[in-house]
This record gives C-alpha cells, structure tokens and sequence, in this order.
C-alpha cells in the first residue's frame, strides 16, 4: 500500500425519508483510502455500512434516499458533483462493485461473454475478439476451470461460488483502482470462503487494486485488511491499522464486539462476554453517544452530546468520551 | 457425561427426496439428503452438528422430528422408535422434543401474539386431552417462560414484527420450552444473527441447559459457535457423518481430510494468528447429493485421496477411544 490517498470520503450523510420519519442511515462518515490499500468496514446489520458505500459510487436510490451532505474526493474530485457520463466512466471501471448475491449484478438471461465482453469493450476500447480473449483469462485467473467453453454459459449454470468467481473476474477484468466488495463470501461456505478470499487477495496484490472489504466477520477483516472502521449507527466509532484495533481496541463497542465471538483458537469456558440490549433504530437518534444505553462505560456526558473523535499516537482513532478531559472532570 | 443414558439413538437414517426428471418422464432419481447416518445423544449433552450448507444437516434435524419421513432408518427418542410410531405416540413425544429454527422471522406466525406463540404448544396438548391447565395456568407459565429467555411479560400481547430478530428467537426459544421437553433440536438459531446478539443468544441455551438439564442437538455451519455450545461433534458431509468425537478431541486433533480443511479455512478474529496460518484451499465446490457415489464422497476434494478411495466406500468406525471416522487413512476396507 502506499501513501498517495486516491479515495476520500468527508463527513458524509445519506439520510432516508419514510413514513416513520428520517432514517439517518449514514451520518458523518470520513476515512481515506490508499493506493493498494485494503480496508475493512465492519458493524452490525443496519449499520450503514452499503449505504456508505453506495454512495461512494452515487447509486442511492434518489427518492427515498438522499445524500444530505459531505463529500467523496476519487483523486481529488467531488464524486457529487460530476456529470452522469463522468461517474459513468469511473463506475465499473474505475471503482468497481461486487455483491453478497452476484445475481443482483449478473443479468440471468445473457451468457457470461455477452456480459463481460460488453463491459470490457465499453470501458477499454477493446474489439470485442481482444475483449473476449481478456474475459477468458479473467476468468481462467479467478479459477473457472475449462473458461474458453464455460464462459458461453448462463449465470444459472454455475455454483454460488463459481458465479462468485465470476463476478470478481468481471469486477477486476477492468483494471479498477478500487474494488468495493460488500459481504462478497457471506453466503458461501467457510470451505469456499477461503477459496474466494485468497482469491481476491491474490488478484488484488496483484494488480495493486485498492479494497473495500464491507463484512460483518472479525475473522474475515483480521485475515484480510490493512486497516478497519467500526461503523455504529450510520458512523465511524473507531479506525486503525487492523493489529491495533485487535490489540487495542479503544471504543467500549469494539471491545464488545471483539470479545463477544466464540474463538475456534481458544478453550470454550464459561458464559461468553455479551453486550446487553440492541442497536439503536436510526431514526431519530437523539444527540449523543449512541452507544449509550448498552455502554458499560457510560458516563453522564454520554447522554448529552455526540463524543469527538479522539486520536492517539498509534494512527488510531475513537469517538468516545472516554477519552477526553471533559470525561476527567465530571 | 458418558455415563449419562443414550436419550436420542439415530440408526441408519436416510432420507432420498424423489425428483422428477422431465414432466412426463416416470423415471424417478432422488436427491440423497441423508444416506445413512447413526449416531447417539445423551442426556444433558450438546451434540454439535456441523457442515457445508447442503450438506444434510436440517434434514436430518427434520427427519428425526418426523416433519418428513424417513427413507430408512430407526429413530430412537428414549425407548420409543419414531419412526414406527403411532398419531399419538407421536404427539405424546412431542412433550419430550421440540425445535427452533434458523429463522427467526419465517418461523413464528405473524398474525400471533407473542403469548400465543408460546402457549401453542400447551394449547395443542390441551386440546388432546395429553395434559389439564386451566386458563390462569397457562397464563402463569407464559409469563415466566418468557421471563425465563428474557422477555418482558408486558411485550406478551405484541406481534412477531414489533420484535427484533434476538428477540424473536427468545420467543421461539420460549415456545420450545413450554412442553419441558428433555431434548431440543436447534437448527442454526444463531445463524442468522449479528455478533453481539448471537453471544446473548448462545448463553441464553447454555444457561437454558444447566437450569434444566437440556439436551441439544446444535445445527450450526460456524465451526467456533459448535467448538463454544457442544460436548460432542459431528461433521457431515454430502449426507453422511465424516467424523464425530468429543469436542475437544475433535478440534486438537481433527482425523478426517474434511475436518482438517473446514477447521483450517475458519477465519480466526485475531489478525497475528491470521498471517501466519497454513490454510488448507479446497478445490471444487461442494457436490450435488443428487447421485450415491462408489467410492468416498469427499473423493473429488480430498488433498489426500488414494486409489481405493474411488472404488469402495469408508464407513464410520473408532479410530481412537470414543472417536469415529470414516476415511481409509484410518482403517482398511473390508
Ligand atoms: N432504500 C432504503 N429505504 C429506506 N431505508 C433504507 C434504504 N436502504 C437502507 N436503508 C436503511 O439504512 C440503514 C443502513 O442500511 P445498510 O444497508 O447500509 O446497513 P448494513 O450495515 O449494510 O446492514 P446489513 O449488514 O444488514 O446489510 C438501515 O436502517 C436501513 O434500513
Ligand atoms: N423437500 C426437499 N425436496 C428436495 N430436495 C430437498 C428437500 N429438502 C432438502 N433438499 C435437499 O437436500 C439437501 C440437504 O438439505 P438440507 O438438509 O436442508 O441442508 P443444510 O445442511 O443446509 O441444512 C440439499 O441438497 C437440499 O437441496
Ligand atoms: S461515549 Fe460514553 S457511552 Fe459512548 S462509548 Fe464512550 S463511554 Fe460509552
Ligand atoms: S477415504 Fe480417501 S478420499 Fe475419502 S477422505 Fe479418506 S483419504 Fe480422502
Ligand atoms: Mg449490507
Ligand atoms: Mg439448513
């Protein structure tokens, strides 16, 4: 990974107007991406983790959805703000996606060539022969056996893992500077899991494609990135390089989360640490710690303001009030 | 623990769905979900089951439930052999084996009130005449089964919808409960989870346990949720039992080629254990159970795989005190 920043997200807000009111799905969101980077974004269901990363690549669906402020900067230039053949450009050739279920980005009725070659001809200028011989060693690259024969096939005609396979060939087959992989092996097999995620790593090393690794597993996210945000309730609690997030995890959240997991690695004794209660219901967050009718640590300031982020020496970071002197004065 | 008597003793149970293979064709294939499976649980102990998605596991759940009937097969709950049970016999065992599912949305019926959910059971019993509770009793057992898995008793008059999914699995959990039934077969209850709630979840059954001498028979693909809940495991694979051993046996020392690479493909939350782990990739996807194999069903994956492999099948024997596995690494074909 190196130092150049490509991807910038700032204090970004992509809110939802429904019957029962504004659902706050993303509220205030920033990080950085480098080149070659792989981040990990992790939380509970409902955290905001696609939206986030729906509208990094401005596909919230407009209405109920909307982006209600901030910024995403793809090498300095404000995503919002581009023309629609400009972010055409940049979506499934600069940043490319792929999803927990390929059916929702592989068309059932057209064969794999008719879909790869479109894709590959459109963004590169190949002649759809060059395209094809392109498809066809994506494909032999992300582990298709026999590709020159399975890639005339449809969608239905592979396994789960194997339309997986397909749609990392197909994300990667343009070169991306970015791939945004939301659950990507969440519906697969644990055998399988591995297969496909060494598979992305392999591949991503390779062509030094920075990642976007949204998951909901620990055990996916320290196998695999660089660094980690905590997502809780439509923000970033918590962000760092991946070992000090595991080493030291500074918000009471994280700390939950990671001691709450069964461990493959380690006897089964006794009760397993739990976080009591339930995550919070994005509409109509009150102004303050939103952690804090589950916190252990909770302190009366808690319940009255949003804490800041804090940042410590380690390039990690925590918005808990924990941390700060308002906290040592009360 | 194994001392304790045999409460549930599966024999040979198999389970082939008929397919058909064209509309007008009368040629019948199968898909065989289960192929011959046998295994014992005792009383008090959490037997973990555990497999690739597929593989067998909820139907075999299913299939000693009897919500299908078996192919083959004897299943024993106490004395009584299910599968040869009469109407009410059947229901009566009900009383001592009960069931919570995956989902915790699909498997309570929206248009009743949490109360109703779980007085079901008692309700149906009732009603034939297997068991007397007045109004008030039922009532009384509500309220404290509900407060037994940590509901408010005040949430008894509101809908599935208004609960969230850990919720909703304290009320399946609550249901399953009201018979005071010994034995109880969870499919995947935690699955379908987050984190945070998955740990409430899974020491809400161990308390469950411990409280009333439970015995589980644990559906789960998470090989770390089986290593936490179980005393014994078994592994399945393609409808057969690969391998089964007391937990701890299993996860130190796994005998089976296919135990060995799920355990090493788990992903383990801890990122130094991660960057020095050997993983053991399988090749291939899991295979269709749609056709009975000559040789070992894991044959076409296995890193170890022998000539004798393809033609003859291996069959669940000890390799090691209370350890059983079927693989020919182990012991030699008949
Ligand atoms: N189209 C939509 N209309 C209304 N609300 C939405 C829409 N899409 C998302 N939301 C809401 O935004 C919040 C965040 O959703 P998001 O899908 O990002 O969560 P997530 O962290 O990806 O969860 P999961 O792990 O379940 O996919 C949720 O409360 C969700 O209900
Ligand atoms: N009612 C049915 N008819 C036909 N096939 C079935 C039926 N139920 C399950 N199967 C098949 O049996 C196999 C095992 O299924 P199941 O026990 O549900 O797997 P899992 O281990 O994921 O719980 C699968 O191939 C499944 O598709
Ligand atoms: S700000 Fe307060 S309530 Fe929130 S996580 Fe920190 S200590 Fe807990
Ligand atoms: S019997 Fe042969 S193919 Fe089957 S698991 Fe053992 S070594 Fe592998
Ligand atoms: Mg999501
Ligand atoms: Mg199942």
């Amino acid at each position: 990974m190196s130092d150049e920043v490509i991807l910038q997200v700032k204090d970004l807000k992509t809110y939802f107007t429904v019957d029962e009111g504004v659902v706050k799905a993303v509220d205030g969101v920033s990080f950085d991406l480098r080149r070659g980077e792989t981040l990990g974004i992790v939380g509970e269901s409902g955290s905001g983790k696609s939206v986030t990363n729906l509208s990094v690549i401005n596909l919230i669906p407009t209405p109920p959805g909307k982006i209600a402020g901030g910024q995403v900067l793809f090498h300095g230039k404000d995503i919002f703000a581009m023309s629609s053949g400009e972010i055409r450009e940049i979506r499934g050739n600069k940043i490319s996606m792929i999803f927990q279920d390929p059916m929702t980005s592989l068309n059932p009725f057209l064969r794999i060539s008719t879909q790869m070659v479109e894709t590959i001809v459109l963004h590169q200028g190949l002649s759809s022969e060059e395209a094809k011989k392109k498809a066809i060693e994506m494909l032999k690259l992300a582990g298709i056996p026999a590709p020159e024969k399975r890639i005339d096939q449809y969608p239905h005609q592979f396994s789960g893992g194997m339309r997986q396979r397909v749609m990392i060939a197909m994300a990667l087959s343009c070169n991306p500077e970015i791939l945004i992989a939301d659950e990507p092996t969440s519906a697969l097999d644990v055998t399988i899991q591995a297969q496909i995620l060494e598979l992305m790593q392999e591949l991503t090393h390779r062509l030094g494609t920075a990642v976007i690794l949204i998951t909901h597993s620990l055990g996916v996210v320290a196998g695999m990135c660089d660094t980690i945000c905590v997502m809780y309730a439509g923000r970033i609690v918590e962000r760092g390089r991946t070992e000090a997030i595991f080493e030291t995890p500074r918000h009471p959240y994280t700390m939950g989360l990671i001691r709450s997991v069964p461990r493959l690695d380690q006897e089964a004794k006794g009760r397993l640490y739990s976080i009591p209660g339930q995550p919070p219901n994005v509409i109509d967050l009150p102004d303050c710690c939103p952690f804090y009718p589950r916190c252990e640590k909770a302190m009366d300031i808690c319940k009255k303001k949003y804490p800041p982020v804090v940042s410590f020496d380690n390039d990690q970071s925590a918005s808990c009030w924990l941390y700060t002197k308002e906290a040592r004065n009360v | 623990m194994s001392d304790h008597k045999v409460l549930l003793d599966v024999r040979g149970l198999k389970m082939h769905f008929p397919i058909r293979t064209g509309f007008f064709s009368k040629a019948k294939n199968f898909i065989y979900a289960v192929d011959g499976v046998d295994f014992q649980v005792r009383k008090g102990e959490t037997l973990g089951l555990v497999g690739e998605s597929g593989c067998g596991k909820s139907t075999t759940a299913r299939a000693i439930a009897q919500l299908y009937k078996p192919t083959a097969g004897e299943v024993y709950l106490d004395k009584l052999d299910l599968t040869k049970a009469s109407g009410q016999e059947l229901l009566a065992a009900r009383k001592n084996m009960q069931m919570v599912f995956q989902d915790p949305y699909a498997s309570l019926n929206p248009r009743m009130t949490a109360g109703d959910i779980i007085a079901e059971p008692i309700r149906i019993f009732k009603k034939s005449g297997l068991m007397e509770a007045s109004k008030d009793e039922i009532d009384d057992r509500v309220e404290q089964l509900m407060e037994k898995v940590g509901l408010s008793r005040f949430f008894k008059n509101r809908y599935p919808h208004e609960f969230s999914g850990g919720q909703r699995q304290r009320i399946g959990i609550a249901r399953a409960l009201a018979l005071n039934p010994e034995l109880i077969l969870c499919d995947e209850p935690v699955s379908a989870l987050d984190v945070s709630i998955q740990s409430q979840i899974l020491n809400l059954f161990k308390d469950l346990q411990d409280e009333f001498g439970l015995t589980y028979l644990f559906i789960a693909h998470d090989l770390s949720v089986i290593k936490y809940v179980s005393t014994r495991v078994a592994v399945m694979y393609l409808g057969l039992i690969v391998e089964i051993a007391d937990a701890k046996d299993l996860y130190k020392k796994p005998l089976h080629p296919y135990t060995e690479a799920l355990l090493s493909a788990a992903p383990i939350p801890d990122p130094k254990i991660e960057a020095k782990r050997q993983r053991i990739i399988l090749t291939g996807d899991v295979p269709s159970p749609d056709k009975q194999r000559p040789g070992c069903n894991f044959y076409d994956r296995c890193p170890k795989h022998m000539d004798i492999c393809k033609r003859a099948r291996p069959s669940l024997k000890e390799a090691e005190p209370r350890h059983q596995v079927s693989c020919f690494l182990y012991h030699k074909p008949e």
